[in-house]
């Protein structure tokens, strides 16, 4: 340049150029890589996102604990837990592939968009290769889709919603809880059996999409052995009241109210229905009856007594005596010094799945996974012989009916199984009105 | 220059210059060290950090000019969400219509909300537009569910209409948004030495529009507009005396400020495509209050730093967990590690609400001004050092300008 004279502005625009040409070859660096995060020679990170405030904190920290045990037993340390009894024996304590397993731990919130920003941090800053947890469909569903836009596996913890297997389902993400149909399909025919095929029904919903998959499924379960449907109700989430909604039930001619409530709502529209009396109440002639879709046991825990008695589902409890059951609920027992939750128990069983598949496929490319882990048959994992779906990444098993217990002899033993639906009984085609509308579309490995 | 003061123009420049530098300087610490946990130079949260500040800056022009506190911003944000993303499944995946429209369908919002609830002042209104605002949280959560997607949320699919783009791409997957073809979650690296920064296409588009939204601001903070808007947060009733009428000036600033928000919440689902009903719920009113307070009130930079320490805080110290601070601590005997983990583990990992309270609590009593009067009065102390060492010709301190 002629003019000496560098002015202020010229020597920005210099600045500036120099900069651009500078960061330009490294816009090439991230597209070396086969898949997102693709992890060193000795360690791997999975992200653990769970709820550690808010309504489900109390699940959340359950999951964690897991989590915890899940890795430890993937590591080698403690007694190895379900690696024992997997029926898939690829695993043997030494970490995923060889690769020591670290994880990170997150805070969703119980909000999709907290739990978002949670796991693209796990992403983008921990270079976590697998997310996992959560305690909510919304949740799940909203990191599922994260997950497949960014190229990573998502393995859901507990999500009961048809949705997340359903009009949301993914290609990288895996559902092993079970979910609303499957519910409803196992609670109909015990349902039937004890309170009879001619029940009228209330319903109470909470109004948000959980609620709305559950009510369709009971309904149309029920209805499918003859029961009737008075009214549904939609209830706003987290009222901590129900009295307004229980008063006009008993005048309605229902003589059955089925509270599709989950968490701290159940306990309390339960507790309100039960200082309402109705369990003492007749009806058309009969007993009055509750019945509650989804149990927990932290759930039974906060309603107390009141549970007992009351039908609803579950993925899985404690105390089941198989052999794959028994051994988790002893080095959970043994650590934690207390049973683990249907929420612990699906997030331990969906670590190990995850880094089985890792291990059969030989590579932690999502894509590989995916195959891995479509169509795998599996047991030994507390819930018999379990079927990983490739149509819809939904695992299909028996299912658990239970009641509370009269007499609990612990505060963890409030829930007692009255069967055990056979797989067969709760299968549906992939393409059933309850889940249409989805398309998995094909793996995202990512950059 | 572009129409600035000198003083307003070198602030203009420091935020540009943060902007720019901002992964360099969000990630001192080397990759791989203890500290590597207190990095925030990854995109997600960049993004967070700029996107959070164009809110706060737009609250700001309301709660900072005029005084009325709004306490339902969130639903300017919320409803800019959603817009962006119906634009993006039924139009283009380019973010610019998004971005439109999610300002424009903010800013009719709250011309709606802002006529009925500016009728009231002081805590009327306050309560007021809360009261919209749970109304937008209740209706985007349950009853509107077909166009929100209620719970779970209003996300892309793959059989989206989108008009002037594609359903999905040649792999089967949903399109990336993107500003004309640059895809907003590309990201390069740099690696140096120890340490390794990304720079996101995302959140440089974001900085821009951000260097865009806060020169508006300056210029309507100095503009005769603005100093009507002081004029009503100083004394609304003389101002009508005057035979002034001060609806339309601040119906006006409050609808700017929700166009703000919606532009906020535009590029919210710009850098993510997910619209879900949480972002209109009254905490996250609150938040944006707590980010303007933080920062200082009616002060130009004082919302973007109050928005950077709430989204780092929660980002970062949420994030951390009994086995890092096992992992700090192990140097020191068991016992005592043990204990100094104990201490120190309700504040963070799912206490982190407890220390942003505290700092929140702390900045109040002690920095009414916020963080930009604690700024300026470490500013004073190295001045007042100075003019010990040479005696000053004069002894009277300058006054402090107003909306510095």
């Amino acid at each position: 340049m002629s003019d000496k004279n560098l002015s202020r502005r010229g020597l920005l625009k210099a600045g500036a150029a120099t900069g651009v040409a500078l960061s330009l070859p490294t816009i090439f660096t991230s597209k070396a890589y086969g898949f997102t995060n693709e992890p060193g020679a000795s360690s791997v990170t999975l992200g653990f996102n769970v709820p550690q405030t808010g309504a489900y904190a109390d699940e959340g920290a359950d999951e964690l604990r897991a989590y915890q045990l899940a890795v430890e037993h993937l590591n080698g340390e403690g007694d190895g837990g379900m690696l024992n009894t997997f029926s898939s024996q690829v695993l043997d304590g030494t970490g995923i592939l060889g690769r020591r397993v670290e994880y990170v731990t997150g805070d969703t919130q119980t909000s999709s968009d907290a739990a978002r920003s949670s796991a693209r941090s796990m992403i983008e800053r921990d270079g976590a290769i697998m997310i996992t947890g959560g305690s909510s469909s919304g949740v799940a569903v909203a990191v599922q889709a994260l997950c497949q836009e960014a190229g990573v596996i998502f393995m859901a913890g507990l999500t009961h919603s048809n949705d997340t297997t359903g009009k949301d389902r993914k290609a990288n993400g895996f559902r092993h809880f079970f979910n609303s149909y499957m519910s409803g399909a196992a609670l109909a025919p015990v349902l039937a059996n004890a309170y009879g095929t001619d029940r009228n029904a209330y319903y109470l919903t909470a109004d948000y999409n959980w609620g709305y998959t559950t009510e369709q499924a009971i309904q149309e379960a029920t209805e499918g052995v003859g029961w009737n449907t008075v009214n549904t109700v939609r209830t706003p989430l987290g009222a901590g009241d129900f009295s307004s909604y229980i008063t006009p039930v008993l005048g309605s001619g229902a003589d059955t109210l089925v509270l599709v409530h989950y968490g701290g709502d159940m306990v309390n529209s339960l507790t309100n229905a039960v200082q309402f009396g109705l369990r003492e109440a007749q009806a058309n002639g009969r007993d009055f009856q509750i019945v509650v879709p989804l149990f927990s046991r932290l759930m039974a825990r906060g309603a107390g007594e009141n549970i007992r008695g009351i039908f609803g589902s579950t993925n899985w409890h404690w105390s089941l005596q198989d052999e794959g059951s028994q051994a988790f609920t002893r080095s959970f027992g043994e650590k934690y010094g207390f049973p683990p939750s249907q929420a612990a128990h699906t997030c331990y069983v969906q670590t190990l799945l995850y880094a089985d598949a890792v291990s059969r496929a030989g590579t932690f490319n999502p894509c590989g996974v995916v195959e891995a882990l479509e169509g795998f048959e599996f047991d030994g994992l507390g819930n018999g012989p379990t079927l990983y779906r490739a149509e819809d990444h939904q695992c299909f098993k028996d299912v658990l009916v239970v009641r509370g217990k009269e007499n609990p002899d612990s505060e963890y033993d409030l829930l007692e199984i009255v069967e055990v639906t056979p797989v067969d009984q709760v299968t549906y085609a992939p393409d059933h009105p309850q889940f249409s509308g989805g398309e998995l579309g094909t793996c995202n490995p990512g950059a | 220059m572009l129409g600035l003061n000198k003083a307003d123009l070198r602030l203009y420049l420091i935020v540009l210059g943060m902007l720019i530098f901002a992964p360099f300087i969000m990630n001192p610490f080397p990759e791989g060290s203890g500290l590597a946990q207190f990095n925030g130079g990854y995109p997600d949260l960049l993004q967070k950090l700029v996107i959070f500040g164009i809110f706060a800056v737009g609250f700001n022009i309301l709660f900072g000019l005029t005084g009325y506190l709004s306490f339902g911003h969130a639903a300017f944000l919320g409803v800019g969400s959603y817009a962006g993303v119906w634009m993006m499944k039924l139009l283009t995946m380019n973010v610019v219509p998004a971005l439109i429209i999610s300002v424009l369908t903010a800013g009719l919002l709250s011309v709606i909300i802002g006529y009925v609830s500016l009728r009231r002042s002081g805590i009327y209104f306050s309560i007021l537009t809360l009261a919209f605002a749970q109304m937008c949280y209740s209706l985007a959560y349950s009853v509107l569910t077909p166009i929100t997607g209620g719970e779970t949320g209003l996300t892309l699919s793959l059989n989206d209409p989108r008009v002037l783009g594609t359903s999905q791409t040649a792999e089967g997957n949903i399109p990336v948004p993107h500003f004309f073809g640059l895809e907003m979650n590309a990201s390069s690296t740099l690696e140096l030495g120890a340490w390794s920064f990304t720079f996101n296409t995302g959140y440089y588009f974001c900085a821009v529009v951000m260097a865009v939204a806060f020169y508006f601001a300056i210029r309507l903070f100095r503009s005769p507009f603005g100093l009507m808007l002081r004029a009503v947060k100083s004394n609304q009733a003389r101002m009508s005396y005057t035979g002034l009428n001060a609806r339309p000036y601040t119906l006006a600033a409050f609808v700017i400020s929700g166009m703000y928000a919606g532009l906020a919440g535009g590029l919210m689902v710009a850098m993510d495509p997910l619209a879900g009903a949480e972002r209109m719920i009254w905490t996250a009113s609150g938040e944006v209050v707590l980010m303007a307070i933080l920062g200082g009130v009616g002060t130009l930079i004082g919302p973007i730093l109050g928005a950077g320490v709430i989204k780092y805080l929660e980002s970062i110290i949420s994030t951390i967990n009994s086995t890092i601070l096992h992992q700090w601590f192990a140097f020191l005997p068991d016992g005592l590690e043990d204990f100094v983990v104990a201490i120190i583990y309700p504040f963070v990992g799912k206490g982190w609400h407890l220390t942003l309270g505290i700092v929140f609590m702390l900045v109040v009593i002690f920095l009414p001004g916020g963080i930009v009067e604690g700024g300026k009065r470490i500013g004073n102390l190295f001045r007042r050092k100075r003019r010990e060492e040479t005696p000053p010709s004069s002894t009277t301190t300058p006054a402090p300008k107003p909306g510095e």
